[in-house]
């Protein structure tokens, strides 16, 4: 039944949906649709990803348009964050009896 | 890392990788899907999404079969909300299965040539409006049972399109039972129709959760990868003991005469499933599994035009804006 041979019964290229919800909070990865453009990115976006008021604004990005960082680099890479402690508020002494700070 | 048998040894180095990847499930840690893991763990998780994924799709026939005959404007609404949630459904969780290497294109052509396997339950047939009620109370009743399980798997965005859908799913099993509720409240005839749907529907219902657990050859590898954190047979009960009060509630009777309560499990026992039943419907020979079939064709065949012309739009689209430029 389905011609795997015609170029127009495509799946179309992927984009990942990113919805920011009502309380303003940040855009969220949501999940991906697919969709020919990018009006028709977004048009997909609100029906798949918003049909109950999740999002008062929706980004689509071309899926592969996304640079990400990967799982094998993962510890040198995050490294020059974790070996300072010194940025937590927990590294410093507050004197005893200062209850509120 | 130091190895006796020489830095590049494949077999133990695939152990050793197995070894990190369980600790990372027994911490609880989710699995993301750039993230190494066994090639067993990816194929048991696309098999087990796509079902899940075609389910939601063929399951939107047997529904829409009634929307033009519901009996009210209210009731026409909420179907059709219902129908285009189960569309939903399936696209968050295609998408949830791409991101493990696979094509949605490959996973659509397994359901529409018939490789691929969809939830037997849409393999009845929805012969009265009760039928409509008692898929949204005991179908999608079951469904939450075992998605709110689903969504603390092991896999990330398995259990991200679980949550997302169970938000949604209580919506469907209220419409359900209050489409029960009023008929079993109504004239005699409507109460008579009502009870016949809950028939038909009760023992497919329970099969849904699939084979015992000593039938089931996938349950113990799931569950150590933490892809399933219950049991077919503990779903299975849950989903006893929350209906049978459901069912009294609105003077339904649930067609099992060994349904039973034993105080010292808290459990209602209920009698034995027809193997035979469930096994003819999975392996093709259901009611309606060729009708399920050749509808899912039909639609996509139909929906053709659209998707070339909506490409055809935006070539169009594109060359205009180039010349503009």
């Amino acid at each position: 039944m389905r011609d795997a041979d015609n170029p127009a019964d495509s799946q179309w290229p992927l984009w990942e949906v990113f919805l920011q919800p009502p309380n303003g909070a940040a855009h969220e990865h949501a999940g991906s649709v697919h969709a020919v453009s990018a009006e028709q990115a977004l048009e997909n976006a609100r029906d798949v990803y918003a049909r109950r008021g999740e999002a008062v604004s929706i980004w689509v990005v071309p899926s592969s348009a996304i640079t990400a960082s990967t799982p094998d680099d993962m510890g040198p890479f995050f490294d020059p964050g974790n070996d300072k402690p010194y940025r937590h508020p927990q590294f410093y002494k507050v004197p005893r009896g200062v209850r509120v700070f | 890392m130091a190895n006796e048998t020489g830095p590049s040894d494949p077999q133990r180095d695939e152990t050793a990788k197995v070894a990190e990847f369980e600790a990372r499930i027994a911490r609880g840690e989710s699995i993301e899907p750039k993230d190494w893991m066994p090639e067993r763990y990816r194929k048991q998780l696309i098999r087990m999404m796509s079902q899940h994924a075609h389910s939601e799709i063929v399951g939107m026939l047997p529904e829409g079969n009634w929307i033009t005959r519901a009996p009210s404007l209210r009731r026409k609404m909420s179907l059709i909300a219902k129908v285009q949630d189960e569309a939903g459904h399936g696209l968050y969780i295609y998408c949830g299965t791409e991101t493990l290497g696979v094509d949605r294109r490959e996973l659509i052509d397994q359901l529409l040539n018939g490789t691929a396997k969809y939830s037997s339950i849409f393999n009845y047939p929805t012969l009265t409006w009760a039928d409509i009620g008692c898929i949204g109370w005991f179908v999608d009743g079951a469904a939450i049972v075992n998605q709110t399980m689903l969504a603390k798997a092991s896999y990330g965005p398995y259990a991200r399109a679980m949550v997302r859908i169970c938000k949604e799913e209580n919506f469907h099993k209220r419409q359900g039972y209050e489409i029960m509720a009023t008929l079993a409240s109504g004239t005699p005839e409507q109460k008579a129709m009502a009870q016949d749907a809950v028939n038909r529907w009760w023992w497919p219902s329970l099969m849904m959760f699939g084979p015992h657990d000593s039938d089931s050859p996938n349950s113990d590898e799931l569950k150590r990868w933490g892809v399933k954190k219950k049991s077919n047979d503990e779903l299975r009960q849950r989903f006893v003991n929350l209906t049978v009060a459901q069912a009294k509630a609105i003077n339904l009777t649930l067609p099992d005469p060994h349904l039973e309560y034993d105080a010292a499990t808290e459990n209602w026992h209920f009698g034995e499933i027809d193997w035979a039943e469930f096994w003819r419907v999975v392996k093709g020979d259901g009611p309606c599994n060729r009708e399920r079939l050749a509808a899912r064709n039909k639609a996509h065949h139909d929906g053709e035009w659209v998707r070339v012309a909506a490409g055809a739009y935006a070539a169009k689209q594109r060359r205009s804006e180039t010349e503009a430029a």
